[in-house]
């Protein structure tokens, strides 16, 4: 590969410097009738390689793309996405069409005259409406989902996690029988105390720290967020799940997971990428092979080892959740 | 401004100059080494994305103590992110960009002796310079330079314990910018006061070349934001140096508990992005009012809906100024904010979307020379409507949570703002070479340079949507660490080898503009035939651009191939050619635009 890298940079440069000195001969410098017609097909050519590259990418690279999304409230995500992309799609592959096709077909020429066209209210009354009622539409659509899934009033049988940000890891704390989580602050922080957890809050004594997730399927769950130095962003990309973790304040997502993690694992996309993975971590001669875990990753900018800081989700089904949860021990138990 | 020539000696000429035509190329030189700088950062993190952690003599020759044996260190890549994306927002695309076109162009086009004051753009240019030279020293700093983003978020930005770039290499950022922002005001101010009070006699504010109206507005956006980056730039040293709390707030590490007690990281992204946005367009609107003028000039046609074209400017102008919460929608502001800023948000759409058909019924039956400067003109609305239109995904608040900081941003805001408006400011430096240095610009060069770098663009660019999609974050050292992302780094190495050939390929850009300047051909008055005051000024720069009286404007800037009978196509030129210069008075009976 880097022999191939090396080779590209010897011939730009190489192509340049050829250039270069043609540049002392040349003494054309305005297009001319046969520059014109040269570059509008050079357009063409253009036009071809990019719808190539345009529709090679989204047919083989649909594989590689996130699989359906994990969380019920993530389904009008999809929705949404799929109905904005079919239509960014079109308006592009149409405009770029236009452009590049134009630029050909109109290509100048001594014999030609430009038509005096300057104005048409008609036509900008068009598009301006056209893209103003298509816009009713994705707002509409998009503000309802947007409400949808931040609204987490309604949450009375809501699992409610703290998720806990500091350079460079994540932990989590179930908030126990109760559902409350005790306070927290940076000043709590003393030796195994590394949440910061007020245990003088009685809400605090049944709180459990943990260093991964376990989700109920089908359970709302109710996350906060805290972060202990610098900003992080909790980026859960199967669920369709984001938000910044901001030192100082406590922020808030919700979402109800959909498929467990097992089961996540048997779908057809889910498999075909896995395996696709798994080939190229053969061809590198990688012992251990990949296999399907949901995510929480940092996904803001936070220091030097920002590129690996993750945290495992596991999407299990209720009973198991709940045998999994009565092992982990309290807080009161663990801080004496 | 006085007629008769003062006497000139190699400073005032070269050096500290107050004739905006020379300011001009200072900016703009300036702002093509800025752009050297940035461009081959942008190689380096990219060769360290595609071949994680492998050793490059290259990375030693550069990076001096932040590699080990050619390997990058972490914090170096975020350094150079950092730094690159500094350099061409504010270096390159603002002050080389803005600088460059509105100084040359203003008087020239308005028809004036020169800006309202010559002296405060001198000295806006050599605030420029001081920070340009500040942002480059600071790159020599032991810690390393300013890491924390080009966005700079506290407290990231505000601990040296965070992160080393946070230290003296932060410092140096702050001030740096703090002067570039003086310089930026400064500039502003004075291209809007000189096209407010020194257009010539005829020159309506509705006779104006598009230019000169998107140099308009993209001053007063500069004006109405430009501050608000200052004032929070200030807080920011205050936090950093003097222990205010303004941005931060219980904060522990390094094993201790900070003073810091009460504000806000979110208080510092609604600053940063009050201006950060609108900074787009500052970016972006020059480049759109060079491409409309150009493309207008080589189809040989008036741009289509010049009225529309103004009134989409002042829109997307407006509106610029009230959608900075999108950048914001995760950040844990109220939700109610995020519908706000999503509903204004997708309303640029609609301006937006108005230019761009405009430019292409501008080309549609035009007789198209398709000089540099214009397939520059077109790749510009082409990637314009490519980054344009994911913005559709972006902005709306319930998709932008998944794929907030992905890679798909980055390809979005790198198509519709980056290659757009670097496009649009080679569009101008091959069309207005001629005006700047006398000489004329090779064109084979010119096409090699578009051809390359286009395919490179869209090479590095289009595949990026799709590595956002699958879920990489932006800003990764290294995606190894993550075995569901194992299967993006084949795509990564394909974008990475276009973005250095892409990037290799400027050279020829640089060969053709340095050498043109001392042995390009001699330019005639108005080579490419064009209607606007700039080319009846004399090829030999002079002291108050025209000798006599500056001259009068009779018609608006797009009378291209205005025929005697409007109705019919066939029909002869009205004024016997294709052009008809805004000096030329109305024929009798002729109607004007």
């Amino acid at each position: 590969m880097l022999a191939l890298f090396y080779i590209f940079i010897g011939v730009a440069i190489g192509v340049s410097f050829w250039q270069i000195t043609r540049v002392l001969n040349l003494r054309e410098v305005i297009a001319t009738d046969k520059d014109n017609s040269n570059q509008g097909k050079y357009a063409i050519f253009f036009m071809v390689f990019f719808y190539a590259m345009m529709i090679y990418c989204l047919i083989f690279m649909n594989v590689l793309m996130l699989p359906e999304s994990a969380s019920f409230e993530g389904e009008h995500d999809d929705n949404l996405f799929d109905i904005s992309f079919w239509l960014i799609g079109i308006v592009q592959f149409i405009m770029q069409f236009l452009i590049f096709y134009f630029t050909f077909k109109y290509r100048g020429s001594k014999d030609k005259k430009a038509k005096y066209f300057a104005d048409s209210h008609f036509l900008e009354l068009i598009w301006t409406i056209t893209p103003a009622l298509v816009l009713v539409v994705l707002i509409s659509y998009g503000l309802w989902q947007w409400n949808n899934i931040m609204d987490l009033s309604d949450e009375k049988d809501a699992v409610v996690i703290e998720v806990y940000s500091q350079q460079f890891r994540w932990d989590a704390r179930y908030a126990g029988e109760d559902n409350t989580l005790g306070l927290g602050n940076v000043n709590y922080i003393k030796g195994i105390n590394t949440m910061g957890v007020d245990m003088t809050d009685k809400n605090s004594l049944d709180d459990k720290q943990v260093t991964e997730l376990y989700l109920p399927k089908g359970k709302k769950i109710h996350f906060k967020f805290r972060s202990q130095d610098v900003l992080h962003s909790a980026y859960m990309p199967h669920f369709r799940a984001q938000m910044n973790c901001v030192p100082g304040m406590v922020t808030e997502f919700g979402f109800t997971p959909k498929y467990t993690t097992e089961e996540m694992r048997l779908k057809e996309e889910v498999i075909e990428k896995t395996n696709g993975i798994n080939k190229i971590r053969r061809a590198k001669g990688e012992e251990e092979m990949y296999e399907f875990n949901y995510l929480l990753l940092c996904n803001k900018i936070c220091g030097a080892s920002h590129y690996n800081m993750q945290m495992k989700i596991t999407v299990v089904e209720q009973d198991e959740y709940d045998r999994w949860i009565a092992k982990q021990p309290t807080l009161a138990s663990v801080i004496k | 401004m006085s007629d008769h020539h003062h006497k000139e000696t190699f400073v005032t000429k070269y050096i500290f100059s107050q004739d905006h035509k020379m300011i001009s190329k200072q900016f703009l030189v300036t702002g093509m080494f800025m752009g050297v700088i940035g461009v081959f950062m942008s190689m380096l993190f990219r060769m360290q994305i595609a071949w994680p952690e492998q050793s490059f003599s290259l990375f030693e020759a550069f990076l001096g103590s932040h590699q080990t044996d050619g390997v990058m260190d972490p914090d170096m890549y975020l350094a150079l992110v950092t730094i690159h994306g500094t350099i061409m927002v504010f270096f390159v695309l603002t002050a080389g960009l803005s600088g460059t076109f509105s100084n040359l162009l203003i008087p020239l086009q308005i028809g004036a002796r020169d800006m309202a004051s010559g002296f405060l753009n001198m000295v806006s240019y050599w605030l420029f310079f001081l920070s340009s030279v500040i942002m480059v020293i600071s790159l020599f700093v032991e810690a390393g330079p300013a890491s924390a983003g080009w966005t700079i978020y506290p407290p990231l930005s505000a601990l040296p314990q965070a992160i080393p770039g946070s230290g003296a290499g932060m410092t140096l950022w702050l001030v740096s910018m703090a002067i570039f922002i003086a310089s930026s005001l400064i500039g502003s101010l004075n291209y809007i006061v000189t096209i407010f009070n020194l257009r010539t006699k005829g020159m309506k504010m509705t006779r104006l070349p598009l230019t000169m109206w998107a140099f308009f507005i993209t001053a007063i956006i500069g004006v109405v934001s430009f501050p608000v980056l200052l004032s929070a730039a200030l807080l920011l040293i205050f936090d950093r140096s003097f222990g205010t709390s303004f941005f931060l707030s219980d904060i522990f590490i390094s094993g201790e508990v900070l003073h810091y007690q009460g504000g806000s990281p979110v208080l510092f992204e609604h600053l940063f992005w009050f201006l950060g946005h609108p900074e787009v367009y500052i970016v972006l609107l020059p480049a759109l009012g060079i491409t409309s003028e150009i493309i207008s000039t080589h189809s040989r046609k008036p741009i289509f809906g010049y009225r529309a074209m103004i009134g989409s400017i002042m829109a997307i102008a407006f509106l610029s100024t009230i959608v900075w919460g999108h950048h914001m929608f995760i950040s844990g502001m109220n939700p109610f904010l995020g519908s706000v800023f999503t509903f204004t948000t997708l309303l640029i759409a609609i301006p937006s979307a108005v230019k761009a058909f405009n430019y292409i019924t501008t080309l549609w039956k035009g007789n198209l020379q398709l000089n540099p400067a214009m397939l520059f003109s077109i790749g510009l609305v082409s990637t314009f409507v490519t980054g344009g239109l994911t913005g559709l995904v972006l902005g709306d608040s319930a998709l932008d949570i998944n794929i907030h900081d992905t890679y798909f941003v980055v390809a979005h805001f790198h198509l519709v703002m980056g290659v757009s408006a670097i496009f649009g400011m080679y569009a101008g430096v091959y069309h207005w070479f001629p005006k700047m240095y006398g000489r004329m610009m090779n064109k084979t060069l010119g096409y090699w340079h578009f051809w390359i770098t286009i395919i490179c663009a869209y090479g590095v660019f289009w595949p990026m949507h799709f590595i956002g999609l699958a879920g990489l974050p932006r800003r990764y050292y290294t995606n190894t660490n993550f075995p569901m992302f194992d299967d993006l780094l084949q795509i990564n190495v394909v974008i990475t080898i276009f973005a250095l050939v892409g990037g290799v390929a400027q050279i020829i850009f640089l060969a053709n503009f340095f050498i043109s300047i001392y042995r390009g051909q001699k330019a005639t008055q108005n080579p490419w035939n064009s209607n606007t005051l700039e080319w009846t000024t004399p090829v030999e720069h002079i002291h108050g651009n025209w000798p006599g009286k500056i001259p009068e404007v009779h018609r608006w800037a797009y009378d291209y191939s205005k025929r005697v009978d409007p109705k019919d196509d066939d029909s002869d030129y009205l004024h016997g050619k294709d052009f008809v210069l805004q000096t030329t008075p109305l024929l009798e009976g002729e109607e004007s635009s």
